[in-house]
C-alpha cells in the first residue's frame, strides 16, 4: 500500500534508487540472542546481500541481546533476528534469518513490493 | 433465573473439598475483594491463569489489581507486560482507582513492559522465534524478583506476526518457561466470537479461566465474572457481579448460598407500637420485611421509624435512600418527630443517598456489601427497592441480597414502590417470596378523600392480625387505629369519624326517649300514687264515720234501754 502510494507520487524510483544507492550511508544492526543457528544464517545472508547493494557503504552492527537484555525492551525488540535499518530514514524492522531475498529488499526498501 | 438460583443453592462447595484442594494446589491470593472467597483462595500459584473478556470489561484492572496487591498486601514483586497501552498510559488509566504504580516502580517492586509491535514496520523474511520476548521477560522478573506476572493482551502477537504456526509454538514455549519459574500468570485475552478468546489462548492456558463480561440492560451497564475452569479445585460456579470503583474491583461473592443461616427468635421492634402487637411482639432479628404501597402511603416513614428503633435500642442501621437526598430524608421525617440527626451524629446511622440510574443492579449490590462490611449494621433500609429496577436480574440479585442480609443476621426493611392501579400484589411476586413479613400499606379512597389503611400479608412464624389498621401519621409518628368495621364495611378517616357522629347521635336519641318514658312513666306512677292517697284518705274517713256511727248506736240504744226501763218503773209503779 505505502510503497503504491510511493510509487505514484515519485517520477521515477529508478533514478531515487540509483541516486541513493551512489550516496546513502547505511547503518544496520541485527539483534541475535546468543549464537544460534538461526542468527549465524541471517548474518551472512545479511552480509551477502549487503555486499551486492551497496558494497563499502554500509556497517553492520551485531548486538546480542543475550549480553544487552537492556536493548531489548529499548529498541522494542521481539523477534529474533531483527534487522533494524537505522540508515537511511525512515527506520525498518526486518526480521527471521534473512533467507528469502525479495522481501529482505522490500523490507529495506531497496525494492519496491510490486516488483 | 430458576436455573441460576437453583444451581447456586444445591451443594455449596464443602470446608473439606476446600480443604484438600488447598493441600494439593497452592494458590496465589489476589487481594481483590470477593475473588479470593470465590476460588477459595486465589489463583493456582505458579501457573498461568487466563482473564478473558470483551473489550472493556476490565481486564487490565483485574490483572493490575492482581500485581498491585501482590506487592503491597503480600510481598510478591510483579512484571507488566502490556501490549497495547505504554506504561505511561497505563499508570494513568489506573491511577483514578487508587493504584500508584509509579510508586511501587520507583521501589523496585513492579516493573513495566511495553511491547510494541507494528507490523507496517516489519517484513518477515525467513525463520524467527520471539527470544525478544523471552529476554525481556528474564530481564523484567529478575529486576524486581517477580513472582508473578501479567500478559496483557498477549493475542496482540498475532497481529503483529503472521506465522501462525511459529507463534503457536512459541506460545507454548513461554507458557512452559514461565512455569518452570514457578511465576503466576495472568494472561488477559479477547473474547472471540463463540469461543473465549479470539485465538485460542484457552489452549494454552488450561489451569484457571475467568471470564468477565459487561452486559448493557435496558441502558443500565452490568459487569459479571465467572470461573470457567480451575483445575484441581472447587471453586464457585455462578456469575458473580463486580463494580470498578475507587477502590479497584469487587466481586459480590455468594459461595454461602444455602439456607443454612442462622434463625434468631428474638423479636424486635418495627418503631410503630401499633404494628408490634400486631405481628405479635415485632419481627425476628434477621427477617426481612417487604414494605409495599404506592406513592404517598407513607413506606419511608415506617422506615425510618424502623431505623430510629434500631438506633434506639444502640445498634447501628445502614439507610440506602435511592430516591431522597439524606437532607431530605432527615427534615421529612423530623415532621413526624423522628429525629435521625442524632442517630447519624453518634455514628449509629449511616444515610447513603444514591442515585439508581447510576450504578446498574449488580453495582448496587456490591456497594451494599462493602457497606454492610464496613459499617457493620445490624439493621438494614432499603429505600426502595423497585429502583433497582423489576427485571429477572434485580429479584436474581435481591434474592442474593437477602440470603446476605440473613447470613449475616442483619434484620432488613426492604421498601417497594408499586403502580397505584396496577395489581398491587402482581409486582411482587419475585421477592415476596424470599420475604418473611410483608407489610402492605394501601389507599383506602372513599368519601372524597384518601385514607391509609395498613396490613400484614404474611408473616412467617409468628401469629399476626388480619386485620386492616388505618394508618395516620401524626407530628409523634405513627399511629394505628383500628377502622370502622361494621355493616357500612371499613371505613377510615372522614367516614369512620361521620359514622362514629352518626352513631352517637343516634345513641343520644335513644338516650333522650329512654329518659322521656321514664319521666312519662314515672309522673303515672305519681298519678297513681295520687289517686291511692286519694282513696286512702277516703278510706280512712269512712273508718271515722264507722266509729262515729257505732258510738252514736249504742248512744242511741243506751238511751232506748233507760226510756224503756224508766218506762217499766212507771208502769210498776202505776199497777202496784
Amino acid at each position: 500500500m505505502s510503497n503504491e502510494d510511493r510509487n505514484g507520487r515519485d517520477a521515477s524510483p529508478e533514478a531515487d534508487e540509483s541516486s541513493a544507492s551512489t550516496t546513502e550511508q547505511w547503518e544496520l544492526r541485527l539483534y541475535t540472542a546468543g549464537q544460534t543457528p538461526k542468527s549465524i544464517l541471517a548474518f551472512n545472508n545479511l552480509k551477502r546481500i549487503c555486499e551486492e547493494h551497496m558494497p563499502g557503504r554500509y556497517q553492520i552492527e551485531i548486538v546480542d541481546l543475550m549480553r544487552n537484555p537492556r536493548l531489548a525492551k529499548e529498541d522494542q525488540i521481539v523477534a529474533i533476528p531483527t534487522l533494524v535499518r537505522k540508515l537511511p530514514q525512515p527506520l525498518r524492522k526486518i526480521i527471521g534469518d534473512l533467507s528469502d531475498t525479495e522481501r529482505t529488499l522490500v523490507g529495506l526498501q531497496l525494492r519496491s513490493r510490486s516488483q | 433465573m430458576t436455573a441460576r438460583v437453583q444451581a447456586s443453592v444445591a451443594a455449596p462447595p464443602g470446608r473439606d473439598a476446600e480443604r484438600s484442594a488447598d493441600r494439593n494446589l497452592p494458590k496465589s491470593p489476589t487481594g481483590i475483594a470477593g475473588l479470593d472467597e470465590i476460588t477459595f483462595g486465589g489463583l493456582p500459584r505458579g501457573r498461568p491463569t487466563l482473564v478473558c473478556g470483551a473489550a472493556g470489561c476490565g481486564k487490565t484492572l483485574l490483572a493490575m489489581e492482581f500485581l498491585v496487591r501482590g506487592v503491597t498486601q503480600f510481598d510478591e514483586p510483579g512484571v507488566y507486560v502490556t501490549f497495547e497501552e505504554s506504561e505511561e498510559e497505563l499508570a494513568q488509566n489506573v491511577r483514578s482507582l487508587g493504584f500508584d504504580v509509579e510508586a511501587l516502580v520507583q521501589q523496585g517492586k513492579l516493573a513495566f513492559d511495553y511491547v510494541h509491535i507494528d507490523r507496517r514496520e516489519i517484513e518477515e523474511t525467513g525463520e524467527y522465534d520471539l527470544e525478544g520476548l523471552f529476554v525481556r521477560l528474564a530481564l523484567g522478573i529478575d529486576s524486581v524478583g517477580a513472582k508473578r506476572v501479567v500478559l496483557d493482551t498477549i493475542e496482540s502477537l498475532f497481529i503483529g506476526f503472521s506465522n501462525m504456526a511459529l507463534l503457536r509454538s512459541e506460545l507454548r514455549r513461554l507458557f512452559r518457561w514461565l512455569k518452570d519459574r514457578n511465576l503466576t500468570v495472568v494472561i488477559t485475552g479477547e473474547r472471540g466470537d463463540g469461543t473465549l478468546t479470539r485465538q485460542g489462548l484457552e489452549e494454552y492456558v488450561s489451569d484457571c479461566v475467568i471470564l468477565l463480561d459487561h452486559r448493557v440492560d435496558e441502558q443500565v451497564s452490568t459487569r459479571r465474572l465467572r470461573v470457567v475452569k480451575y483445575r484441581g479445585t472447587v471453586h464457585g460456579t455462578n456469575e458473580y457481579p463486580f463494580l470498578i470503583d475507587v477502590d479497584g474491583i469487587s466481586v459480590l461473592p455468594l459461595t454461602s448460598l444455602g439456607l443454612d443461616h442462622r434463625v434468631s427468635n428474638e423479636r424486635v421492634s418495627t418503631g410503630v407500637a401499633g404494628l408490634d402487637t400486631m405481628l405479635g411482639g415485632g419481627v425476628f432479628r434477621g427477617s426481612s420485611v417487604l414494605v409495599s404501597g404506592t406513592a404517598g402511603s407513607g413506606k419511608t416513614t415506617i422506615a425510618t421509624h424502623f431505623a430510629d428503633a434500631a438506633c434506639r435500642r444502640g445498634e447501628r442501621c445502614l439507610y440506602l435512600a435511592f430516591e431522597e437526598s439524606r437532607d431530605q430524608i432527615a427534615r421529612n421525617v423530623r415532621s413526624v418527630g423522628i429525629e435521625l440527626q442524632a442517630h447519624i451524629d453518634a455514628g449509629r446511622l449511616r444515610l447513603e443517598a444514591v442515585r439508581p440510574s447510576l450504578h446498574g443492579v449488580e453495582m448496587h449490590l456490591v456497594q451494599i456489601h462493602r457497606l454492610v462490611g464496613e459499617f457493620k449494621p445490624s439493621a438494614i433500609v432499603i429505600d426502595p427497592i423497585s429502583n433497582l429496577g423489576n427485571t429477572v436480574d434485580a429479584s436474581a440479585m435481591l434474592l442474593r441480597l437477602i440470603d446476605f442480609l440473613k447470613t449475616n443476621g442483619i434484620t432488613a426493611m426492604f421498601v417497594n414502590l408499586t403502580t397505584s392501579g396496577g395489581a398491587l400484589e402482581a409486582t411482587e411476586v419475585g421477592v415476596s417470596s424470599l420475604i418473611d413479613t410483608w407489610l402492605v400499606l394501601r389507599d383506602i379512597e372513599a368519601g372524597g378523600e384518601r385514607n391509609r389503611g395498613l396490613y400484614v400479608i404474611k408473616s412467617r412464624g409468628m401469629q399476626h392480625s388480619n386485620q386492616i389498621r388505618e394508618f395516620v401519621i401524626t407530628s409523634r409518628g405513627i399511629d394505628l387505629l383500628d377502622v370502622y368495621a361494621g355493616p357500612e364495611g371499613v371505613l377510615t378517616g372522614s367516614l369512620r369519624a361521620s359514622q362514629e357522629a352518626r352513631e352517637k347521635a343516634a345513641a343520644l336519641v335513644r338516650e333522650q326517649e329512654q329518659q322521656r318514658r321514664q319521666r312519662e312513666l314515672a309522673s303515672r306512677r305519681a298519678v297513681l300514687q295520687a289517686q291511692i292517697d286519694a282513696l286512702q284518705h277516703e278510706a280512712s274517713t269512712l273508718d271515722h264515720e264507722i266509729g262515729v256511727q257505732a258510738r252514736q248506736y249504742t248512744l242511741a240504744t243506751d238511751t232506748i234501754d233507760q226510756d224503756r226501763r224508766a218506762a217499766v218503773q212507771r208502769r210498776g209503779k202505776e199497777s202496784a
